[in-house]
Formats: structure tokens, sequence, C-alpha cells
């Protein structure tokens, strides 16, 4: 069951953006960032990890979740150490995606061309 | 030329987009992404005895290691091509724009060219959530005085 909430929730917020795009003038610059904020937005009064525990990974799997996931680390750490955590936990759960990125980014593009 | 008939003519020789189709396989194709990430989540808690978090962790870093791999191998541009947001929205996305990136602007030095460019399109991205989460953040802990 779980694996239909994921596809039609993935699905859902896939679905939501290619509207925007094929609609406006909006790049997918624009409509990343703006689900980026969406979901740290959701987070404010703990809906995003209420669609979380519902929906499984396929709440994690589009960018909503990062922003999600960046207002988390920042409020987990705030409730240890004060309102300084918010700076301190931003990157806690979020730092082995961008970590990941980068270094698989720069290790492949030592070995790769640019395809035309 | 008249505004009108320009505007008239413009219209006929534009490409016709075929806007259903892509929302449809934009649905779809997002909506496997979730249920591998799904699949994936499961595989590691089951095999390696993960708590469902590490399990997610793995799950991601998992995603990003595979798009970066098939966008240097060079087939993920094509894909995007084809399911556009079904592909932009999820965390592949995010991988494949840095990897692009970084092998694109290669030639023009390692510091200079990749490590001044990787975050040109991802960095929006970043810089977005970092402050929207700080802020919302600070709103969350005066609303509700505590996480």
């Amino acid at each position: 069951m779980i694996y239909i909430y994921s596809f039609l929730f993935a699905g859902a917020v896939c679905l939501i953006a290619e509207l925007i795009l094929d609609n406006t003038k909006l790049t997918p610059g624009h409509i990343t960032s703006l689900f980026v904020i969406i979901g740290a937005a959701l987070d404010i009064f703990d809906i995003y990890d209420l669609i979380v525990a519902h929906v499984g990974a396929g709440a994690l799997v589009p960018i909503t979740s990062f922003g999600h996931l960046l207002i988390h680390g920042g409020l987990v750490r705030a409730s240890e150490v004060g309102y300084m955590g918010l700076a301190m936990g931003v990157f806690d759960l979020t730092a082995s995606g961008i970590t990941s990125a980068i270094f698989f980014a720069f290790i492949f593009s030592l070995f790769f061309r640019p395809k035309d | 030329m008249e505004k009108k008939l320009y505007n008239k003519l413009v219209m006929e020789h534009k490409p016709k987009e075929k806007r259903g189709q892509y929302a449809f396989i934009a649905f779809v194709v997002g909506g496997l992404m979730g249920v591998l990430g799904q699949l994936l989540v499961e595989f590691y808690s089951y095999y390696l005895g993960l708590s469902s978090s590490d399990a997610s962790v793995f799950m991601i870093v998992t995603l990003i290691f595979l798009a970066s791999l098939f966008t240097a191998l060079g087939f993920f541009d094509k894909w995007v091509k084809f399911a556009r947001c079904g592909l932009i929205i999820p965390i592949t996305g995010f991988a494949h724009s840095m990897t692009s990136a970084a092998i694109e602007y290669k030639k023009e030095g390692f510091v200079t060219g990749l490590g001044a460019n990787m975050f040109k399109l991802a960095g929006t991205v970043i810089i977005y959530g970092v402050v929207s989460a700080y802020i919302f953040g600070f709103l969350r802990l005066i609303i509700m005085g505590g996480a």
C-alpha cells in the first residue's frame, strides 16, 4: 500500500511542476527553488513530517524534502541549544546528500568528457 | 506588420506542444522514482539492518550516485528531455545539474571552471533552501517556543 502512496505523491509533485513549467515562463531552476521553499514552509507545523510518515520514501525523493530536511535538522538542534542551534543544524540531515553529490560530480568529471 | 497579423503568424508556426502528454509522462516517471526510493529503503533496512532514517539516507545517496553516473555516461540528458519534470524534481535533478556543470566547465580549468561553476544551477536550491529554512525555523521557534 505504501508503494501506491509513494507513487501517487511523488507523481503528483512532478505533475504540478510539469504543469507550472509548461504553462508559465518559469525555468526548472525557478521551480526547484520554489518547491524547496514550499517543503520548508510545510514543516512549520510538522505537515511534511506527517506526509513522510504516511507516504514513506515517495515524500523523500522529490526536491521538496530537501527544504524539509534543512529546517528539520535546524529545529532538532535548536531544541538542544536554543536559537543558535538553528544555524548549527541546518545542514545536519542534508550533509550526506550534498557531500555525495559534490564528490560524485567531481570524480565523474575527471573521467568523462561532455557528449555532444 | 500589424501586431495581430504577426501574432497569428507566430501561432501558426509555433511547434505544437503536447502538454497533456508531458504532464502524464512526468507523473508516471516521478511516481516510479518514488516507488524506486521506497524499494531501496526497504532493501537497505532489510538486508543491512538499518533504521528507516539511515536507510533513507542510503537511498538518497544511491539515487545521487546513479544520476551522476548516467549523466557522466551521457544517457541522462536524453531521459530528462523525455521525462522533463519527472526527473528534474526528484533528487536526481540536483545531482544531474551538478555533474553536467562539472563536466561541461572542466575544460576551463579545475578552479576557475569546474570549481567555480559546479553550483551554477544547484546553488539556487541550496541558497533558497537555507534562507527559507532559517526564516521558517525562527517563525516556528517564535510561534511554538521550541521544536
